[in-house]
């Protein structure tokens, strides 16, 4: 318990980091993004007082107090009010948020755990079958995959598997003619829809998992209980997965805490080839579009989930090993 | 930036725990022939690193694909059948005798663009990622070594940097410097690359820390300064080779995702511009696909070539993970 309460504790910290360095970044920037973004604004037509509050807030007004200005973006912040959008005038940020961020979550939620899954058994499976095929194989494959760019991947599977044989629609997040709803016809297009995207993350993240399970995995194996289960004649499959994998996972769970930020990175990419309607998506436009309020509520959105995704392992972790609790 | 590519060189296990390596610390110290001068000896402790890089064969194709970009990129104007920018010829045309891989929707030479390309690449990989081990072995060594109440700010903002997610923090100092041209990117880049490196540095530097000859070192008198960076950082060399080679990694990935999305300078040629501009002029669809798979697959190739040097430079502290024999 007194564990699960530091992780909780660090983990306010760090939102708390996150949320203030989203506050200085626009602020050190050379120029002005509040007048930059106001003036964008203005050509919609007339900016309200409160609207130009809360963009000043959140960019900075030149000559104001910057702890005032903190206060009014900390309490913006907790009221997920990051003012209008200008390039899908007049919707709130928050609302477009909220719009994207459920694809890009379930989608790369789901990728990433069975891509971890999967390149920890393949990892399991090389590392007991070291020196064969079975490792050499992988291990290589593995490392290649894994210098691919996202973005580039991308591109060849949307080529190849999306124009040239036509298995998949190449856009999207479900088809145009069709209305959201929970029935399972419209699921299944959102499955369809989702394949693409889903198989390159899985190609160009399943590498890393894959390479570091089996170095730990190789390390577990020349340990004495290895040695020793062995010696009794327990069978193979026995001492792979209950004696030498369930020690080696756990180091290999903290990297993915780590590579989780580097793979939301990677599908942002993923999510402009395939103009999936996710955060990667509207990041994009609104960089393109120069959209700081937007960009800025999106930066912190993404952290946010991060970082949550983060604790939540780290919890995990303390259940499944007992020493982390002490 | 933490790459999603669990890299398998910094997984291992700390490599300087193990007696053999205390011993190859040593041979650098005081080599069996010495050789008179300081650069000579310099040039002998480099010159038996690279014999140990190459002797393992995979980082010996890393050494060849790397040194290849690198030849490329210091020879493009000879090598290159016309300039990167003459937007002389025919659009969109297939490969033909005079343009092997055909020509841009501009009306460019794909080829002399990919040749001229490699410059980009290789410049931000060489500079951001040797700007940012710069970072990461201040950084590392001094919050290894040192002990107090700085230690816990460090380490914080290290863990914060390091599962923050780099790309998106990235676009938006981006975003924010547009037409900033390469220093930008660079800069991006260093800022988000750095804590990787620092924290496995550091948890060698700790190690080292307790040591015998750095004990003896502090109670001869030495600076705190003189014995982090001149008792313990030789002894690190390989890390820090290591953490170079990841950050380039890092950096060249970093800086043709962000030409892609159109915030690199769009004026240089680079790889990730020239699939930007691909993609902008749908070469898909009109099945010009070599435009966007011959620079991917060089971005892809250098970053594969320098994860394989990786796997060399592991040996250099470790000699167990060398491979093969005689050494």
């Amino acid at each position: 318990m007194r564990y699960a309460l530091r992780k909780l504790g660090l983990l306010v910290l760090t939102l708390w980091a996150a949320v203030t360095l989203n506050f200085v970044i626009p602020r050190l920037m050379p120029g002005s993004p509040a007048d930059a973004a106001i003036a964008k604004l203005a050509q919609n037509g007339p900016v309200t007082p409160s609207v130009q509050a809360a963009i000043e807030a959140q960019l900075g007004v030149p000559g104001g107090s910057i702890w005032d200005q903190y206060v009014t973006y900390l309490n913006n912040v907790i009221h997920l009010d990051f003012g209008v959008s200008y390039t899908f005038f007049p919707q709130q940020v928050s609302e477009l948020v909220a719009g994207a961020l459920p694809w890009t979550l379930i989608m790369v939620g789901a990728v990433t755990v069975i891509a971890f899954v999967l390149g920890t058994l393949i990892g399991i499976g090389a590392a007991w079958k070291r020196g064969t095929w079975m490792d050499s194989l992988p291990t290589v494959a593995g490392s290649f995959l894994s210098a691919f760019p996202y973005f580039w991947t991308a591109l060849l599977i949307v080529f190849f598997l999306g124009y040239v044989l036509g298995w998949f629609p190449t856009s999207g997040a479900y088809s145009a003619t069709a209305v959201p709803n929970l029935s399972w016809e419209f699921l299944g297009d959102v499955l369809y829809h989702a394949a693409l995207p889903a198989i390159t993350i899985l190609i160009t993240s399943l590498g890393g998992w894959i390479l570091g399970m089996r170095n730990t995995m190789i390390n577990t194996l020349g340990d004495d209980y290895v040695t020793f289960a062995e010696a009794n004649g327990l069978r193979g499959r026995t001492v792979a997965i209950r004696y030498a994998a369930r020690n080696a996972i756990l180091p290999n769970l903290t990297g993915f805490g780590m590579a989780l930020g580097g793979v939301v990175g990677g599908s942002l990419l993923v999510e402009q080839v395939f103009a999936y309607p996710g955060v990667g998506y509207l990041l994009f436009n609104a960089v393109t579009n120069q959209d700081f309020p937007l960009m800025q509520a999106l930066f912190l959105m993404i952290t946010v989930s991060v970082l949550l995704a983060n604790f939540l392992v780290e919890i995990l972790y303390g259940v499944l090993d007992p020493r982390t609790r002490r | 930036m933490a790459d999603t590519t669990a890299d398998p060189t910094t997984t291992a296990t700390p490599a300087i725990a193990d007696p053999e390596s205390a011993r190859g610390a040593e041979s650098v110290n005081g080599p069996r022939r010495p050789a008179r001068t300081r650069l000579g000896r310099t040039g002998q402790v480099l010159g038996r690193a690279f014999a140990t890089v190459w002797a393992n064969p995979k980082a010996r194709v890393g050494l060849v694909i790397l040194g290849m970009f690198v030849l490329m990129a210091i020879f493009a104007p000879l090598l290159a059948p016309y300039s990167p920018h003459d937007d002389s010829f025919g659009r969109n045309e297939p490969g033909s005798a005079a343009h092997w891989l055909g020509t841009t929707g501009a009306g460019e030479d794909v080829l002399s663009q990919v040749i001229y390309g490699a410059r980009v690449s290789l410049l931000v990989g060489f500079v951001a990622g040797g700007l940012s081990t710069v970072v990461a072995v201040v950084i590392g060594l001094s919050w290894g070594y040192l002990r107090g109440w700085g230690n816990d700010v460090v380490n914080f903002l290290v863990n914060l940097f390091l599962v923050m997610p780099g790309l998106p923090l990235m676009i938006i100092i981006a975003a924010y410097l547009q037409n900033g041209g390469l220093p930008m990117i660079i800069l991006v880049v260093v800022i988000t690359g750095w804590a990787w490196g620092a924290r496995v540095l550091r948890s060698q530097t700790q190690s080292l820390r307790s040591r015998d000859f750095v004990t003896a070192a502090i109670f001869s008198g030495e600076s705190s300064a003189r014995v982090v960076f001149r008792e313990i950082l030789p002894n690190m060399t390989s890390m820090i080779a290591g953490s170079f080679f990841g950050a380039a990694t890092s950096a060249v990935l970093a800086e043709s995702g962000l030409s892609f999305l159109g915030l690199g300078d769009m004026a240089t040629v680079s790889w990730g511009s020239m699939i930007f501009w691909a993609q902008n002029s749908m070469a898909i669809l009109t099945g010009q696909w070599i435009l966007l798979f011959a620079p991917g697959l060089c971005i892809a190739l250098l970053a594969t070539s320098m994860t394989l040097v990786n796997f060399g430079v592991d040996g250099l502290s470790n000699p167990r993970l060398r491979e093969g024999t005689g050494r």
